[in-house]
């Protein structure tokens, strides 16, 4: 049987790893691979100052830097150390919709999500996150709390 | 900025000898810049055509004619690539076209729509909204024109910056034709550019802000105002207080369209006299209806009020256009193409229908003809108002509540285009003189010295100069296009051909 692939939806938030360590003793059960999706939210149609037109090439290239740096990569290493074989990616944009993109891409069996949300506010911008992955995704889909 | 607020106390000394520093300013000013007014506003020998107003709708009419009419085949086609339909996924997260266009629109859209619209009105009479319409018609092809070259000849720095504009297409674009001039005119173009940005982009804003928030508020002097707006764009420019423009920019696409919608209501209360009102504006757009000049003095000012509103041809669309990501030149031509169309063709055209339908311009009942106050120079109003008061008054008819609620939208569209133009003078500032810290604190003082001259002198000087200063943009603006416009007509066919040929195609989902 063919390799399985597991997207795993990973954000910033480096203190809750419950979601990446969850998909890591799955895929080393089953010996699938790891595609870790960060996703920076970001709006084609959100408004922006002429300055940050200006500068705006600069730092997608700063975030993007930084996203590789202290989150997909450690994230990546971490997966690598458990012996899963893992790659990701970084995408601005809406988290749901790339994330079901991804694993829609990679043919994945299944996406781990974390239900994460520390406080309520970002709670409030992050925490429908598994919920609309759950209404959009084509493959099944693991909540981790 | 408590320093800069010190100087500003001693320079204007104390608040009872204010009115009279009103006068000062005002009969300074008048002195000083009437010369070039009249230069710049001559007519052609033996007309009563200003020479200016006929150079920016030839520019027009010539580039519409060059592409084909652009405006009309490829309008589906500019609302697409807005959308994002051909927008690479994997540039996500860079400038999409609809945050090029909205930064240029928060520029452009504001008080050359709500002032500048009752302004024609009630010099030019209703017809001068249908001069208006096709100069913005017309304008399309000019804004495509310019912001197709903005973007080829950005300059892009290791950085990841970058900077755009006429400066940058007069200088590389001429050297790649092989012509002559290119740096000279980079240079006259960005010295227009900041006497533009501090007249129309800043002195006339800074006076109609005040104008209307004297009308709501009660008459008090002009500089007053002044003080306040400076000190708040001060904090801004110079002191990085990124927050308020920040929120303005995000507040004020809102007040944009709560502004139309509004206008919307009334003209649908009044359904029954929209075709009236359409009526008057063809008939006076031929006949005048017995404003001073008849014909052309409608077309004149129309004409006028729609280049200082849309601002195609000035140039300084092509530096807010000049960001955005794309492989394609073309495509921000054909994105920016909208501009005039929303700002022009819609939105001045909802304030000057609900001007003429709410009947606060004086018409004699008999005649059918306005009533023309001759030592105004305008059409009578009711307390002999005009630019932004006058607006106010005939939303006012329909809804009571709304002159407050415009006193807050004329702020800060008037604050939203100050900061684009501080940008766009800056950006001229910089190119001639070099950039540096000092340099640019210089200009931003400037500016802001701007902002409390033109709140308190009175509108006809100001209005004036700001208009010279903007036209004067746009003679080197439109020399450079003619020259350069064969390079967009080749990148224009070179898109067009992709498109045909299926190289560029749509991106799903």
């Amino acid at each position: 049987m063919a390799q399985e692939t597991f997207v795993v939806a990973y954000d910033d938030n480096t203190e809750d790893t419950a979601v990446l360590d969850c998909a890591i003793s799955r895929a080393s059960r089953s010996g699938a691979r790891l595609v870790i999706v960060h996703v920076l939210e970001w709006s084609p149609y959100s408004f922006l100052t002429q300055q940050e037109l200006e500068e705006r090439h600069k730092k997608r290239t700063q975030e993007l830097d930084r996203a590789h740096k202290h989150v997909l990569d450690p994230a990546i290493a971490k997966a690598k150390e458990a012996g899963v074989e893992a790659v990701g990616t970084v995408q601005h944009g809406s988290a749901a919709e790339l994330v079901v993109k991804t694993a829609n891409e990679e043919k994945a069996s299944f996406i781990f999500v974390g239900r994460s949300g520390s406080s309520a506010a970002r709670a409030r911008i992050f925490g429908s996150i598994p919920l609309a992955i759950a209404q959009i995704a084509t493959v099944p889909t693991v909540i981790v709390p | 900025m408590r320093y800069f607020l010190a100087v500003l106390a001693t320079l204007f000394g104390s608040p009872l000898a204010a009115q009279g520093i009103d006068e000062t300013i005002n009969s300074i000013f008048a002195d000083y810049t009437g010369w070039y007014v009249s230069l710049i506003f001559a007519d052609l020998p033996g007309t009563n055509f200003s020479w200016i107003a006929l150079w920016l709708v030839v520019g027009a009419v010539v580039f519409t004619v060059y592409f084909g009419a652009i405006q009309l085949s490829g309008f589906i086609h500019s609302i697409r690539l807005v959308k994002g339909d051909y927008s690479d996924p994997n540039d996500a997260g860079e400038v999409s076209h609809f945050q090029a266009l909205a930064t240029a629109l928060s520029g452009t859209v504001g008080l050359g729509n709500i002032a500048g619209v009752a302004v024609a009105v009630s010099i030019g009479g209703p017809g001068a909204t249908f001069w208006m319409v096709i100069a913005g018609l017309f304008g399309m092809a000019t804004k495509f024109t310019e912001c197709t070259l903005g973007v080829k000849y950005r300059n892009e720095y290791p950085d990841g910056t970058v900077s755009g504009g006429p400066m940058y297409y007069m200088t590389k674009g001429f050297k790649e034709r092989g012509l002559p001039l290119g740096g000279a005119m980079a240079v006259l173009f960005a010295f227009f550019t900041i006497l533009g940005a501090l007249g129309g982009g800043n002195m006339f804003q800074a006076n109609q802000a005040h104008a209307q928030l004297a009308n709501v508020l009660g008459d008090y002097p002009g500089w007053i105002t002044g003080v306040v707006i400076a000190g708040v764009v001060f904090a801004v420019i110079a002191g990085g207080l990124k927050s308020i423009a920040k929120v303005t920019e995000k507040v004020v696409p809102f007040m944009g369209i709560f502004y139309v919608l509004v206008s919307l209501v009334i003209l649908l209360r009044n359904y029954d006299e929209i075709l009236w009102a359409f009526g008057q504006i063809f008939e006076g757009a031929f006949t005048g209806l017995g404003v001073a000049g008849g014909f052309t003095g409608a077309l004149i000012q129309g004409f006028r009020r729609a280049a200082f509103s849309n601002e195609a041809g000035i140039g300084s669309a092509a530096i807010a256009h000049s960001a955005v990501k794309t492989k394609e030149p073309v495509t921000e031509g054909y994105v920016a193409l909208l501009e005039p169309f929303i700002d022009t063709v819609v939105i001045c055209t909802m304030t000057a229908l609900v001007i003429v339908i709410t009947g606060v311009l004086q018409q004699d009942a008999e005649t059918g003809m306005y009533v023309w106050n001759a030592e105004l120079g305008r059409i009578a109003t009711e307390g002999d108002v005009s630019g932004v008061a006058l607006t106010s008054a005939a939303y006012a008819q329909a809804f009571s509540w709304f002159p407050p609620l415009l006193a807050i939208s004329v702020v800060l569209f008037a604050f939203s285009t100050m900061l684009s133009w501080s940008y766009y003078g800056l950006k001229a500032w910089t190119y001639i003189l070099g950039e540096g810290r000092m340099k640019e604190l210089i200009f931003k003082i400037i500016f802001c010295l701007f902002i409390i001259i033109g709140s308190a002198a009175s509108l006809g000087p100001v209005i004036d100069f700001s208009d010279a200063m903007l036209f004067s943009m746009a003679i080197v603006n439109i020399i450079a296009l003619y020259f350069l416009m064969p390079i967009v007509k080749a990148e224009l066919s070179r898109y067009q051909g992709k498109l045909r040929s299926g190289e560029i195609k749509k991106y799903e989902g």
